[in-house]
């Protein structure tokens, strides 16, 4: 199953090598890893995306808390949560097709924020579901590039659990 | 106050009553504070000694060992120490010299990244960066490396911080809020333990490390009398529980006794304390105590349900939660089961065939025991010699077995038994060895001479790389590829044994020890064996006796690697 984890770490060098190490040296694998500083300079916060079955998740969840710039390790997975994914995408679109595009990032609710008279970049955030319908729709123009963060997840307060 | 001057200061502050180490361009600076400084420093001839003989220190006192070395290869040199600390949860401290700050990254001369190095084999590091970051982490390391599952902490000091100045001080207290291991146990669970042993009639505890670190010997014991339950150990739990008692089922696992191993295999329930359930214990996973629920008790919540499936787990220093467990718990009483192992102890005791007229090393070891009275701190290199001294010395009491269970490193036991000497002036210690692993760090004799520290080094000389020859001789056909240590440039290139024409051992031991400065005795005869180990005792100053053992002799009982437990190799006698 694939498991969404919430760290709150220490900002100090090496704990991004810390975590990356225990995941090569135990045979984990991170699918996707994303790092950002919400509250100030001392600490980070980081989302690991983690495919494994309960025995991995348990071992990976122990061995993360036992990392002394650990300071708080949550699976989200666990609960109810709101996870979003941010994507950048680069589609050929010649001048004449830009309508069927800006239609498409309409319906998607996503942004157009580069234009040039070959290509069109549009952004979009949502769960990750939301990105690959997306991302699937706009191969009808040629996708050039694409930019996607990992998830990143909050729990709900709401209890309220999706279906 | 200088980075420098600050180290030794928090040195002092931290009761450290030894250091050991080896000097260097990167940690000049910290060495000429040492010239002045009231702290017995011991120059070793190899950092790896350096880094052992602190291992050696830690394990036998329960102290922080302290080590230092130079940046690049001084660093290096210690990985296989902290290596061996981190496997076996040992409290040790390494400094490390690094080029200075702006030069880092820039492949100076002597530059190694010890931090990246020696990330997975500590328990924590640090690069200071900031000499006003140093007091903090110096507190911080020696916390680290004490508390919780204990372990090795490497700081790693540029030499400009060692040269910069800070008005900070040397904390007093610290709270580290990321690091708060859990010390008590969760009461219902505890609980839920006491009446499962009430509950069940064929209990085992199974003891370790954890134990030793935990200094929850007595705690044990006194559970064991209360429930009447057997104790058997790890390599590390040795000596946490009398092995001359009744109750004592000695080690388990690959070479454990088969009483030990019947008992996990028949028992109903298992008291797992401060263990982690290594590969050389359980043999065959799926298979290893089929008829058992677990109660796990581990200050490390990484080693619950790594290995096994455990019923009743339970996070905590074993020392309290024994303590609550024998205050909970109702004294009781499981006849048919003590019956059981006093019969399979009757049955199948270790033993050997002491019949051939040659030396037996496992008589050697009875030997070194008696002549002790089972007191003395015992270090061993790793292979046979380790096992035989598992399994034949009889420990009385925790800390006085150093040896590198986890990690397996041949060349610990001598540095190791000279830092438990040191330690431990007042106690006889002898290091157990082979003739292949005591060349592993054989330099330290120097150490040992220079400082005159007593320590008597037995080498079972067999040869040959003893543990290795075995697994050639019953699983890969007999062929010896590269243990034969006798072997030279005129020896055909395969050659199954020992024959009238086999050249020269090498080295001499006896002269080795001589050219020294130490004494060494060579012993071929099993009626010498005795009186030479007295000589050697009465003798001062480190003392090298060689006994030229029977070369084929194997380790038994064996539990072939993934096996079960109850599928043992018994040998010849």
């Amino acid at each position: 199953m694939r498991h969404i984890i919430n760290l709150v770490v220490e900002n100090q060098s090496g704990v991004l090598a810390r975590i990356a190490g225990l995941f090569s040296a135990r045979g984990f694998n991170i699918e996707s890893l994303t790092v950002g500083k919400p509250f100030g300079d001392e600490t980070s916060n980081m989302t690991l995306v983690v495919r494994g079955d309960d025995w991995v998740i348990e071992q990976v969840t122990k061995q993360l808390n036992k990392l002394i710039d650990i300071i708080h390790v949550t699976d989200v997975t666990e609960n109810d949560f709101v996870g979003r994914e941010l994507a950048l995408v680069k589609i050929a679109c010649p001048a004449n097709k830009r309508s069927d595009a800006s239609e498409i990032a309409n319906i998607f609710r996503a942004k157009v924020v580069d234009i040039s008279n070959r290509s069109l970049t549009l952004e979009l955030t949502g769960s990750e579901s939301k990105i690959n319908a997306f991302l699937e729709t706009l191969k009808a123009f040629g996708i050039k590039d694409v930019a996607r963060t990992g998830p990143i997840a909050m729990l709900r307060d709401s209890n309220v659990r999706p279906d | 106050m200088t980075g420098a001057q600050m180290i030794v200061h928090a040195l002092q502050q931290e009761g450290v009553r030894a250091l050991f180490g080896f000097p260097g361009g990167a940690v000049i600076d910290l060495f000429d504070q040492l010239y002045d400084a009231k702290l017995p420093f011991y120059l070793t001839r190899h950092e790896q000694g350096a880094v052992h003989a602190a291992d050696g220190f830690a394990r036998a006192s329960g102290e922080v060992g302290v080590c230092i070395a130079t940046s690049g290869p001084g660093a290096t040199n210690l990985v296989t120490g902290l290596a061996t600390a981190h496997m076996d949860s040992v409290p040790v401290v390494a400094i490390t010299g690094q080029v200075a700050t702006h030069l880092i990254g820039n492949d100076a001369f002597q530059e190694a990244d010890i931090v990246g190095i020696s990330r997975p084999i500590t328990k924590h590091n640090y690069l200071v960066r900031d000499v006003d970051e140093l007091p903090r982490i110096l507190k911080s390391a020696f916390y680290i490396a004490r508390t919780g599952r204990p372990g090795p902490v490497l700081i790693d000091v540029p030499k400009d911080v060692q040269q910069a100045r800070t008005k900070k001080e040397y904390p007093s207290s610290l709270d580290i809020r990321s690091y708060k291991p859990k010390m008590n146990g969760h009461l219902p669970q505890i609980q839920k333990a006491v009446k499962a042993i009430e509950s069940h009639k064929k209990i085992v505890i199974f003891a370790g490390g954890g134990v030793v670190a935990s200094g929850a010997s007595e705690e044990l014991r006194e559970l064991s009398k209360k429930i009447n339950a057997p104790v058997t150990t790890s390599l590390m739990g040795l000596g946490t529980f009398p092995e001359t008692d009744d109750l004592a089922l000695k080690m388990l696992g690959m070479h454990g006794t088969e009483f030990a191993n019947y008992a996990i295999q028949e028992a109903d329930l298992l008291i797992a304390v401060g263990v982690r359930f290594d590969d050389r214990v359980t043999g065959k996973v799926d298979k290893f105590a089929p008829n058992a629920k677990i109660i796990h008790i581990d200050i490390d919540p990484t080693t619950i349900r790594k290995n096994v499936e455990v019923f009743i787990p339970m996070v905590g220093d074993v020392k309290r939660v024994l303590r609550e467990m024998i205050n909970l718990v109702e004294p009781k009483d499981q006849p048919e089961w003590r019956q059981q192992i006093m019969d399979w102890k009757r049955n199948h005791p270790l033993r050997y065939d002491n019949s051939n007229g040659r030396i037996q090393p496992q008589y050697v070891i009875e030997q070194v025991a008696d002549l002790t009275d089972h007191n003395a701190i015992i270090a061993t290199e790793v292979g046979q010699n380790q096992m035989w001294t598992a399994q034949y010395f009889n420990f009385k009491r925790p800390r006085a077995f150093l040896s590198s269970g986890g990690l397996g490193t041949m060349g610990y036991g001598f540095p190791a038994a000279i830092g438990a000497a040191i330690a431990c002036p007042d106690q006889t210690v002898i290091d157990i060895a082979g003739d292949g692993s005591i060349q592993m760090n054989i330099q330290e004799l120097a150490t040992a001479v220079t400082y005159n520290i007593p320590v008597k080094i037995i080498i079972l000389n067999n040869q040959s790389l003893g543990m290795v020859r075995q697994w050639q001789a019953m699983f890969y056909n007999r062929r010896f590829s590269q243990t034969c240590l006798r072997k030279n440039v005129s020896c055909p290139p395969h050659c199954d044994g020992s024959g009238d024409n086999c050249p020269t051992y090498v080295p001499n031991f006896t002269k080795l020890a001589e050219a020294y400065g130490a004494a060494g005795f060579l012993v071929t005869e099993p009626k010498e064996v005795r009186p030479t180990l007295e000589k050697a005792m009465n003798t001062p100053g480190p003392v090298i006796v060689e006994c030229r053992i029977l070369e084929e002799e194997n380790v038994y009982p064996m539990v072939p690697s993934g096996e079960p437990l109850n599928n043992m190799i018994r040998g010849m006698a």
